[in-house]
């Protein structure tokens, strides 16, 4: 296995899918290219930093803006007297 | 997805008072409408807002979820907490409009990818990442994600939230996205190698 087929099963790596033989492969791989290493290890990290990137309350359940409540109620309320 | 708490100012919220409110709901009770919105608005406006990637679209997705959530509440049979039922709406709304605002080309995700020598070696030497997990804690981390996120070409976009954010499975992101499960594979993949890209400068130590 080379770098652009260890690139190819990051995933399934991770995922713990990738199948007994290109597993060795893909390790054995590692064993021997440190750049690869640090390619993998900075994709690990990029997973762990895009899945909590949205943990902050304020992000994942912000107060809905005032003005956008009203916007809504006011074209519920005409949609009301004028049925679509 | 989202948690399957359904709450009011912090309260949870019963599903017994839920029942109450999808009752109301069904039978047009404008107040009922309005608890919808301050309850719930919240959240659907975060979702919208991850997938169409600005404020004034996830704006009207989420009006215009609400207004297809309170049209077929009727067809709300309880089997999810209505948070979930909206989630989904919130959603399939945000796809709608990414459809159909959809007018110049995207811009190439191949300058974000790695890229090899004929032997099939890395082209480049990768930096270590010092700490990056470390920095998760930080709130100015999380902004500086999510902004990366918001500059993905938007079909690698919409397939990283949903796949990795919202938490939608292989065989509906690619039901909802017209796509083989093969294609949501390989795009959530690029869309993972373009944001590593993106990702580097700020956390790669001084190596190259």
């Amino acid at each position: 296995m080379n770098c652009r087929e260890c690139a190819t099963f990051l995933d399934e790596y991770f995922d713990g899918t990738l199948e007994l033989t290109a597993r060795t492969s893909f390790e054995f791989h590692l064993s021997r290219c440190a750049n690869c290493v640090r390619y993998l290890e900075s994709y690990r990290s990029t997973l762990s930093l895009e899945r909590a990137a949205y943990d902050d309350p304020a992000v994942q359940r912000p107060d809905i803006p005032e003005d956008l409540i009203r916007a809504i109620l006011d074209a519920r309320a005409s949609r009301v007297r004028r049925p679509d | 997805m989202p948690s399957d708490q359904t709450s009011v100012a912090g309260v949870p919220v019963s599903p017994d008072d839920e029942q109450a409110l999808v009752a109301r709901l069904r039978q047009g009770d404008a107040d009922a409408f309005e608890t919808l919105v301050r309850t719930q608005g919240g959240r659907m406006l975060a979702v919208a807002r991850r997938l169409v990637g600005n404020d004034e679209a996830a704006r009207d997705v989420v009006q215009d979820a609400l207004f297809s959530a309170f049209r077929s509440i009727k067809r709300f049979e309880g089997h999810s907490r209505l948070s979930t039922w909206l989630h989904r709406i919130t959603v399939n709304t945000a796809l709608m409009r990414l459809r159909t605002q959809r007018r110049r080309p995207e811009e190439s995700i191949e300058p974000l990818l790695p890229t090899f020598i004929d032997d099939g070696h890395h082209a480049s030497q990768f930096a270590t990442w010092e700490g990056a997990d470390a920095l998760l804690e930080r709130s100015e981390t999380r902004q500086l994600v999510r902004d990366a996120i918001d500059r993905l070409p938007e079909s690698y976009r919409t397939v990283l939230v949903l796949r990795d954010i919202e938490q939608v499975g292989t065989e509906e992101t690619a039901r909802l996205l017209g796509l083989t499960t093969n294609a949501v594979k390989i795009r959530l993949h690029r869309g993972r190698q373009a944001l590593r890209t993106l990702l580097d400068p700020h956390f790669g130590s001084e190596r190259r």
